[in-house]
């Protein structure tokens, strides 16, 4: 019998839609996936077998149809779920159950999605490894004792060990890209804007944005589609139409694309294995009728600090609405102590190390003296950063780089220094900052651990980054995880 | 250019509301020199000093809806999050000085 956790999410859909099997044998498949496997990679936070399976039993009913009706899904715990546990990876919404649906929640819903549950992910999406989740780690299914990525980890692997075909992801740094490179999966990152922000909890407001990932170029398209659109919760939703994503990964099509490869995005720093994978990759869509030159992005180099300011300092404010009033921990409410100190207590235990440093360096970017030296002209390098990219729309279609400089290194490798950990979104943040498209797509492998290929594209033109997705899978031999520990 | 003393680390923490202890002041102080170190590089964009600053990538105008009463978030489920209620009400530690 066909293991109904290896299918693609088109496959699942397809096979749903002619009842040839039926999403609650899909869903128990991968509920009994996750109990086999997951107490060693630790993808999930919360598993919700109940509400999965009753979604796909509506499935089944006829209730819900569309194209990807009856596939499940894993769901970063960063997006609110009505009566679900959503913790954001942090201590102080241990136990908080949102009253609400985040949009791109009720929008899975609505298609027919069917959520397993809420995945692991650094705190408040702050990290690049998933170590800094309040809740331990996640474990690469690549080799279990590297990291799967951050901050998204918990959606990448749960990709990547056959426990779910979809997942959600955000990306404010590269959280979608990253943990897609470093497991062998496809992330994108739509353009800022292209995907409602309604119930996806803030860490950096001009540049968190959620996105689709998969193991498939298809299956992340698909789901593309169903959570992109224009939202009147969002205020900074962009009204106009979803690029055809679909049609573009299907086309699978690179002749004639002008591709220039990021000069600034590559060499020291990055590993030897991962800029010979990434050469050859550009080699193959070169061999594929695409045009490649080199282009020059004088100021990506800078946008590392920039994003080391601005991210935190929106976070300092953005987090500010953890008080211990509304929602949350409360810690030292004795009847003594005022709400001064009771907030200041609560925020001391709830939050982690690595939330608390970003805390404090956005307070003291945003502190006056230093506003200008820090925040303000990180946002003018912002304005060049931007300038960058539309100097290069000039001359070519999409750029690429690697997605990340390295492959998935150790647990604990880089914790106890943070500046290392933050080089790890070195390539990806440029996009963050402009707000344009980017994706990682599987570009083979160093030392047997995957690779990523990073395509960025023009503001709404994210069909372009499902073009050379496409291309690219099928012109390299899939990743396909090994999984030595599954029998060991 | 950064030196960021312990001192004014412990005063971020008070303007933040997080009640530091000792020894996490010490490695934060440590850390953010390192980090701010790092970040002050952008200083050298000496081609930034006439260019406006970007705040976000979407340019911002107002968003507004028709004037029209909606349901909202009835009150219980709004309070049923919330580490402590009464009366309807989030309730609030001590706010003024006993006197």
């Amino acid at each position: 019998m066909t293991d109904l956790t290896r299918l693609t999410a088109a496959e699942t859909a397809a096979a749903v839609k002619d009842r040839s099997v039926s999403a609650v044998e899909v869903a128990q498949a991968h509920l009994d996936r996750i109990a086999a496997v997951d107490d060693r990679v630790h993808a999930f936070l919360h598993v919700d077998a109940d509400g999965a399976l009753a979604q796909a039993k509506r499935v089944d009913d006829g209730e819900l149809t569309g194209p990807l009706a009856g596939v499940p899904l894993a769901l970063k715990d960063i997006l609110t779920q009505e009566g679900i546990p959503t913790t954001a990876g942090s201590k102080i919404l241990e136990g908080w159950r949102p009253p609400y649906d985040a949009t791109v929640t009720a929008r899975l819903k609505a298609a027919g999605v069917v959520i397993l549950g809420k995945t692991n992910m650094d705190e408040f999406a702050m990290g690049s490894s998933t170590e800094h989740s309040a809740y331990g780690p996640t474990h690469n299914p690549w080799d279990l004792d590297r990291i799967p990525g951050g901050s998204g980890g918990g959606s990448s692997a749960a990709l990547a060990s056959y426990q779910a075909p979809l997942a959600i992801g955000t990306d404010t740094g590269g959280s979608i890209r990253q943990p897609a490179s470093v497991t062998g999966t496809v992330g994108v990152k739509p353009t800022y804007g292209g995907v409602s922000r309604y119930g996806l909890i803030a860490f950096s407001s001009s540049l968190d944005q959620a996105g689709p990932c998969a193991r498939t170029v298809l299956d992340a398209a698909l789901l593309h589609e169903v959570i992109a659109g224009h939202d009147a919760r969002d205020s900074t939703s962009i009204d106009a139409p979803v690029p055809p994503v679909v049609e573009a990964a299907l086309s699978r099509d690179v002749r004639g694309l002008r591709i220039g490869v990021v000069k600034e995005l590559s060499g020291e720093g990055y590993e030897p294995g991962v800029q010979a994978r990434f050469d050859e990759a550009v080699e193959v869509l070169r061999g594929l009728g695409a045009t490649v030159t080199e282009v020059s992005c004088p100021h990506f180099v800078y946008a590392l600090p920039a994003y080391y300011l601005i991210a935190p300092s929106e976070a300092s404010s953005n987090l500010a609405r953890f008080d211990s009033v509304r929602y949350g921990l409360r810690v030292g409410d004795d009847g003594e102590r005022s709400l001064e100190e009771v907030m200041a207590l609560t925020r001391a235990q709830g939050f982690g190390p690595e939330v608390k440093r970003r805390i404090i360096l956005g307070t003291y970017a945003l502190s006056s003296g230093y506003y200008d030296a820090y925040y303000g002209q990180a946002q003018k390098v912002r304005t060049l950063i931007t300038r960058d990219f539309q100097a290069a729309w000039e001359k070519v279609d999409v750029l690429v780089a690697p997605t990340a400089p390295t492959v998935a290194f150790p647990l604990g490798a880089k914790l106890a220094d943070p500046l290392a950990m933050y080089r790890q979104d070195v390539a990806s943040i440029p996009a963050n900052l402009y707000g344009g498209p980017a994706a990682s797509f599987p570009a083979g492998l160093s030392e047997g651990l995957p690779v990523g290929l990073q395509v960025m594209a023009p503001t709404l033109r994210d069909d372009l980054l499902y073009r050379v997705g496409g291309a690219l899978e099928l012109a390299l031999p899939p990743a396909v995880p090994p999984l030595a520990w599954e029998t060991a | 250019m950064p030196e960021i003393t312990r001192e004014e680390v412990a005063h971020l923490a008070r303007l933040a509301r997080l009640a530091l202890d000792e020894a996490e002041l010490d490695v934060l102080a440590g850390q953010l020199d390192v980090i701010l170190g790092a970040v002050a590089q952008i200083a050298e964009v000496t081609d930034a000093a006439d260019v406006p600053p970007t705040s976000h990538a979407v340019p911002l105008e107002n968003v507004t809806r028709p004037d029209v009463v909606v349901a909202s978030l009835p009150r219980d489920a709004a309070l049923a999050g919330a580490p402590a209620a009464e009366e309807g009400r989030f309730r609030v530690p001590r706010i003024l000085d006993e006197e």
